[in-house]
């Protein structure tokens, strides 16, 4: 990642917004492992850090089809971060909670 | 070597299937198109053609084969694509709309994503798999699937993926084609060939002398029988055409039809009847000599048959052609209206000899004539060297006599001392070669003909002299006089001189018969004239005969009197 998102983002996004609702959705392809793992480690990360300020919405592709098409998927688990803006992709199984506290655009705070 | 005619029959009981590209000449090298089924990777460096190759095999899949393909776009937009590909007459939108192709445009940008662990490219698979059941897809392209390597970053996982999705696509039973961006020492940057094991084709694109050559190879195909050498492609109006070059063997068939030369004299030369059908036939000369007229009027000829002739000019325009030839009494406007005769001119230094070629073949392809003609040869020289003109004809010339087709070439020759080889090499491989040579005599310049060689057939070893005139091409015995070949003026001069000692003859012979006559007149005079005389001799001698029988005729009447008058001793008198 470049300085220039980064700065971009800590300028849009201080870490002193606490009433922010984050959007996420989850991309996942039935009941294969990655998408497992991902929704257990998602909702784990969640529940530790944006309690009471998310909504995640899991959708399977599988029965959705066209939206791979539609949201340039190509990878999958894939988290998308829909609000606050910028939008981001999150791909794999959250397991790396460093990257997905950067992705999400938190500050790690633990 | 591979046997040509092994490989053009697709479909021969235990062979591999295949799948038709319907590009001009490559399902002829590899034996019918693509492994049916299989995925082939197509790589090369920037601006090689790849893109359009694969596009091409797509659009030829749904328009001729009736096979609906897929096109997954890594770098270039559906629109972008579109639009680069109108220029040759690939309606995408309108195939899209006709359900009979697919274009999806897969963007990765690494900056918005950030990769938190396992993953897979399920979404890719997914993509693929509804666009393919979609339009029921026989055909896919992913273009360039590479870009995948420069948005993600695991490299393991995407290998792992990349030979999973491979294997997917055999099981799909999707004839696919991937393209790769050449790499260093590899064929490609990410090793992509380790995946694809069935047909793997490389393009390049080269420049020598600042003239640029597109060539392809097959670098292996599993299973199947191809053609291994690099053959030139051309990328024009109409896509891609490869051309396949050489085949080694030589089976051609001959004919033994004879065709004219369109000059009479010339086919008189050649026991009276001419080329034979399917021959090549060299002209050469040196500048002015003729050459393009004898070409020309070879033409000329053809077209008078109502056969078809393209006339490849590699130095003038066809339309100063047209009119040079006009001042000699051919109407060659004439059979272009009519559509026997297709001029192509173009500068030898337009493209490499192999383009040269590859636009030969096409133009041969499509018109289908009867006779080629090549004015001059001399010329490609600029754009190569002898070896490489050289093995070009012979190329060519392979490709006319397997399709029957009457060749002309026209060669200058530099210098007026006839090397027994020269003209780029190819005196050996023709059939028939004239000579055409300015002869230099009591200070003029006139042209001699005379055929080198002519195969198979029996030809004159006199040299002729070549005139033209304002109604054609005419050959003139050369004149043997007391003094040697005599031509042009001295020629005339000697047939002169010779007319008159004729005139004189004859007069002679005249004046000889009348002497005869009138030597007769004297004589027959002189018939007469004895004649006469003996008449008048012979008169003189009866007038003697004849008093002497009168005079004894009267003696006896006198006797008789004088008895009567004596009386009685008449009777003793008369006893």
């Amino acid at each position: 990642m470049s300085t220039w998102d980064e700065y971009a983002e800590s300028g849009r996004q201080p870490g002193n917004v606490i009433n922010t609702i984050y959007k996420l959705r989850l991309f996942v392809t039935g009941a294969s492992p990655n998408s497992l793992r991902a929704i257990t480690n998602i909702k784990v990360f969640c529940e530790n850090n944006l309690k009471g300020k998310y909504e995640l919405e899991i959708i399977d592709i599988y029965q959705q089809p066209l939206i791979a098409q539609k949201e340039q998927i190509v990878a999958l688990p894939m988290l998308l971060k829909k609000f606050p803006l910028p939008e981001r992709k999150l791909i794999g199984d959250m397991s790396d909670t460093e990257k997905v506290f950067r992705g999400l655009g938190l500050e790690n705070a633990g | 070597m591979f046997n040509q005619n092994d490989i053009t029959q697709p479909g021969k009981p235990g062979t591999l299937p295949k799948a038709p590209t319907g590009i001009a000449g490559l399902d002829e090298i590899t034996g019918g198109g693509l492994p049916k089924g299989r995925p082939t990777l197509i790589c090369g460096e920037a601006g090689s053609g790849k893109t359009l190759f694969s596009i091409e095999f797509i659009v030829r899949g749904a328009t001729e084969f009736n096979e609906p393909g897929v096109f997954i776009a890594f770098e270039e937009k559906a629109e972008e694509l579109a639009m680069n590909v109108t220029s040759l007459g690939f309606d995408l939108e309108q195939l899209q709309a006709q359900k009979m192709l697919k274009v999806d445009y897969i963007h990765i940008d690494r900056s918005e994503i950030e990769e938190t662990g396992e993953y897979d490219l399920d979404g890719l698979f997914i993509r693929l798999g509804y666009a393919i059941d979609s339009i029921g897809a026989k055909r896919v392209v992913l273009d360039t699937i590479e870009n995948l390597f420069s948005g993600l970053s695991n490299q393991s996982i995407l290998r792992a993926e990349l030979r999973r999705l491979f294997h997917w696509l055999k099981e799909k039973g999707v004839t696919t084609i991937i393209t790769g961006e050449k790499g260093d020492g590899y064929l490609t940057r990410q090793g992509l060939e380790e995946y694809v094991s069935d047909c793997v084709i490389l393009l390049d694109h080269r420049v020598e002398n600042q003239i640029s050559t597109r060539r392809l190879r097959i670098i292996k195909y599993r299973g199947s029988l191809h053609g291994t050498n690099e053959y030139p492609f051309l990328i024009d109006e109409e896509g891609i055409s490869v051309l396949p070059v050489t085949s080694l063997k030589l089976h051609n068939k001959v004919s033994t039809e004879r065709i004219s030369s369109g000059i009479n004299q010339l086919d008189d030369m050649m026991s009276g009847k001419g080329f034979f059908r399917g021959s090549s036939i060299l002209v050469s000369g040196t500048a002015g000599t003729g050459k393009t007229s004898i070409a020309a009027s070879f033409a000329n000829e053809t077209c008078n048959r109502g056969e078809k002739c393209i006339y490849f000019a590699f130095e003038e325009s066809p339309s100063q052609i047209v009119r040079n030839m006009y001042s000699i009494g051919m109407d060659l406007q004439k059979h272009i209206d009519n559509g026997l005769l297709f001029f192509h001119a173009s500068r030898p230094t337009l493209n490499g000899l192999e383009m040269h070629l590859v636009a030969i073949h096409k133009q041969i392809k499509k018109v289908k004539p009867k006779v080629v003609v090549l004015d001059p040869i001399t010329n490609l020289i600029t754009v190569g060297s002898v070896s490489e003109v050289k093995s070009m004809l012979i190329r060519l010339i392979d490709f006319l006599q397997e399709e029957q087709i009457t060749v002309m070439f026209t060669a200058l020759t530099l210098n007026n001392i006839v090397n027994e080889q020269t003209d780029e090499g190819v005196s050996s491989l023709v059939d028939a070669w004239l000579l055409v040579r300015d002869i230099e005599f009591n200070g003029e310049r006139n042209r001699g003909l005379y055929m080198m060689k002519s195969r198979g057939m029996k030809h004159s070893n006199q040299v002729r002299e070549f005139v033209i005139t304002n109604n054609g091409l005419n050959l003139i015995d050369v004149y043997l006089g007391p003094d040697g070949v005599l031509t042009g003026s001295a020629r005339e001069a000697q047939q002169m001189s010779e007319e008159t000692s004729k005139v004189i003859y004859n007069h002679g012979l005249t004046r000889k018969d009348r002497e005869i006559i009138r030597k007769r007149k004297v004589l027959e005079a002189k018939i007469a004239t004895l004649q006469s005389e003996f008449e008048s001799i012979e008169e003189e001698l009866n007038k003697g005969y004849v008093e002497e029988e009168l005079v004894k005729e009267v003696a006896g009447q006198t006797r008789d009197k004088m008895t009567k008058l004596r009386g009685g001793n008449n009777t003793e008198f008369t006893s």
